[in-house]
């Protein structure tokens, strides 16, 4: 994959892949053994016909390799930049045995960005209504997904979103140079071409209640795919000292409201040296940002080793080759303040790996005695996130697991009939991928329920 | 949407507007706020609902122009349209018969006291109103507050209205004097409800404040907004922006409102050249 220069892109938002040329997409694509019964689709959480698509660019017919992977995925440009591949689709290529697997994620950005250059912007087939409204609440890759699939099927469809823009966490969470803005645009658009309405400004459980789209406002299902939406702090002094950030408020200053931008009128703190605490990819977003924005060092601070690392691997990489440091095996005690309320360090311990804790990894220890400070101006903490309480505390009979994530089965039903959930507020923080394969299960239960329901 | 249905001065750089926002006006209990952006490339602030008139549709913020948001903002005409107004948000206030509650407004403070003096005085308490300002200019809402109050005090910096003096002043001489006050509700500068708070401690008067921090989404997923309450860690949109004011840690908070003071001032001194 052609990426731009490490040094010279952590300057700047534009993107770092930069998609691979049609004579690259064809010889990469001819690599596909075209597997009778290809453990590729098992790894796909949308079950995508990968086979298939790659069989048509090898042709070079990548118009018709776009629609067959549309017809399972509903966001073919953003899960073909943000998924995992290497823990799903490409882990199970077979030829991993031999070589390294076929690129699936590469080939399915070429053909998503291919039909979205070269698509004409026709008025899509008119579909039969049915004549059932439904709701889904959160315009992230959950909400998305459902409601696409169910305006597909003649339903007529309403998201509602608490921002004042679509997207979710494609448009707040992930920076500009993994997740262009545009692409997102671009399926929102798409959706709306389809019938979708989308709302902006509400927010479920405050502008409106569950029960008063039901009951009032005529939606005969809803789906609940707020995501998680909680930022978790570690509880250390000093956390709330001037330049503290959580992952999630740094990133949504960022890339919703463009505060990297010269013009933008929502600030953020560009520190000289910040550290970002954490291991998965918000940790990697945010400290790569924080380069961007202008950071001398920045530095990643996690407690495990880096194998333990959540991270997508490809992200990890790029941030070396952006000159991120790593400070591995080691966690944070405290925040230190200068007298002006301003954070200007931060008190570690280093670590070292014990026994395995509950998610199988090795649990990490903290070395007594091995206290050193980093010297930083910004500090932000990417340690997970927990439920939002907003919707879920407002929303009565709404039966709700230990850790305030919403209770579904395995159709994606609550305990409340009609109402279904899925994405991060089922799941706790998850993937994009995940979250859109929640939307498509939870938009055939949904069918399944309104058909059975007369 | 959101289109602005009124539009008027109350005070020097002090602007009312009513809104049509038929949910929000429908949901909107006292005590909620909006998060508002005027333009399509505005940063997002809070507002405390003012008031609201289910009947229309509408609600009201009460806007002080402080800097390049509102300032922009206040070139809006009746007719208008805001880009995004996003409610009603935070905790609905706690309200409850107490006897008689001195509700404290100081600055815009005022506009946000307002719906909690009537909200307690149909619960059926008298209601002894206090607002303070640095000079009578700047003390709004005045008629309003008085009319839903059984007794108005205002209290200026300057002496040129009411009482020289400040909010604590007047407060202290009604306990002193009239003796009976059973809670205060105080909404304004920080360290004004931090010297409320202080006063009424020893008392053992229940004090409600309204917080302010700097928020950025409004719905608890950012974080930005947190306050410590009783040492522990609460977010103002979503646990507040009402709290017990002997609980608030209000040097924090004080010192957490000036991490953008810089950039805000250079925004606004740039924005007023452009203006010239």
């Amino acid at each position: 994959m052609p990426q731009r220069d490490g040094v010279e892109r952590s300057r700047d938002f534009k993107e770092v892949n930069l998609g691979l040329s049609e004579q690259a997409a064809i010889r990469e694509a001819q690599r596909c053994l075209q597997c009778k019964n290809a453990k590729c689709v098992t790894g796909c959480p949308v079950g995508i016909d990968i086979p298939g698509f790659i069989e048509l660019i090898a042709k070079g017919d990548f118009a018709s390799a776009a629609e067959m992977v549309r017809r399972d995925n509903d966001l073919p440009g953003v899960t073909g930049r943000v998924c995992p591949q290497e823990i799903q689709c490409e882990a199970c290529c077979v030829r991993c045995k031999s070589d390294t697997p076929v690129a699936v994620g590469w080939l399915e950005r070429f053909v998503a960005d291919y039909q979205m250059a070269h698509e004409e912007k026709t008025k899509p087939a008119q579909i039969k209504r049915i004549g059932k409204k439904v709701a889904c609440i959160g315009s992230g890759p959950a909400g998305i997904t459902c409601a696409g699939q169910l305006a597909r099927m003649g339903y007529d469809v309403t998201i509602f979103e608490a921002f004042h823009r679509a997207g979710g966490v494609l448009l707040y969470g992930i920076p500009e140079f993994r997740m262009p803005k545009a692409i997102v645009n671009e399926e929102i658009r798409r959706l709306e071409a389809l019938g979708v309405k989308i709302e902006t400004n509400v927010i479920v459980g405050r502008t409106v209640t569950i029960p008063q789209l039901m009951n009032e406002e005529g939606f005969a299902a809803v789906f609940i795919s707020v995501g998680a939406g909680l930022p978790e702090f570690m509880n250390i002094p000093g956390e709330n000292l001037k330049g503290v950030y959580s992952a999630n408020e740094y990133l949504t200053r960022v890339n919703l409201m463009e505060a990297y931008k010269p013009e933008g009128e929502t600030p953020v703190i560009r520190g000289k040296h910040v550290c970002v605490i954490g291991g998965g990819n918000t940790a990697m977003d945010a400290v790569r940002t924080a380069k961007r924005l202008g950071a001398a060092e920045s530095t990643i601070v996690y407690r495990r080793s880096r194998v333990e690392m959540p991270a997508r691997v490809e992200e990890v990489h790029h941030a070396e080759e952006e000159n991120i440091k790593f400070e591995m095996l080691t966690a944070p005690v405290e925040v230190l303040g200068n007298d002006k309320g301003w954070v200007r360090g931060l008190k570690c311990i280093r670590m070292e790996l014990g026994e395995p804790d509950k998610s199988g990894r090795r649990r990490p220890v903290p070395i007594p005695g091995s206290e050193f400070d980093i010297e930083c101006d910004v500090v932000i903490v990417a340690i997970g996130i927990g439920a939002n309480p907003l919707l879920t505390k407002t929303t009565p009979g709404l039966k709700l697991n230990k850790w305030d994530y919403i209770e579904a089965d395995e159709n994606l039903m609550t305990s409340i009939p009609g109402v279904f959930a899925g994405g991060d507020i089922v799941r706790g923080a998850a993937t994009v991928i995940l979250a859109m394969g929640d939307g498509k299960k939870a938009a055939q239960s949904i069918h399944k329920y309104l058909s059975e329901k007369q | 949407m959101f289109e602005i249905a009124e539009k008027q001065t109350i005070g020097p750089n002090v602007t009312r507007y009513e809104i049509k926002a038929p949910r929000i006006a429908k949901a909107r209990l006292c005590g909620q706020f909006v998060i508002v952006r005027a333009f399509d490339y505005s940063e997002r602030i809070p507002l405390t609902i003012a008031d609201v008139n289910t009947a229309t549709g509408t609600i009201t913020i009460i806007v002080q122009t402080v800097g390049k948001s509102t300032s922009e903002m206040a070139t809006l005409k009746k007719g208008d349209s805001f880009h995004d107004v996003a409610g009603p948000l935070g905790q609905p206030s706690h309200i409850q018969k107490y006897g008689t509650v001195a509700v404290i407004g100081g600055g815009l403070g005022t506009a946000v006291v307002y719906p909690q003096a009537v909200a307690l005085r149909q619960a059926g308490n008298k209601i002894i109103s206090i607002i303070g300002a640095r000079t009578k200019d700047l003390v709004i809402l005045d008629e309003l507050l008085g009319s839903v109050s059984d007794k108005l005090i205002i209290t200026t910096d300057d002496g040129s209205s009411g009482k020289k003096g400040l909010v604590t002043d007047a407060l202290r001489e009604l306990i002193q004097t009239d003796g009976q006050v059973n809670a205060v509700y105080c909404a304004g500068p920080v360290i004004m409800m931090k010297f409320v708070s202080e006063l009424t401690r020893p008392l053992n008067i229940p004090t409600i404040v309204s917080l302010n921090p700097v928020m950025v989404d409004g719905t608890g997923m950012c974080g930005g907004c947190r306050v410590t309450i009783d040492g522990k860690r609460k977010f103002a949109c979503v646990d507040g922006p009402e709290f017990d004011g002997h609980k608030v840690d209000f040097d924090e908070l004080m010192d957490r409102l000036k991490t953008y003071k810089p950039e805000e001032d250079k925004k606004y001194e740039q924005h007023k050249c452009k203006l010239k």
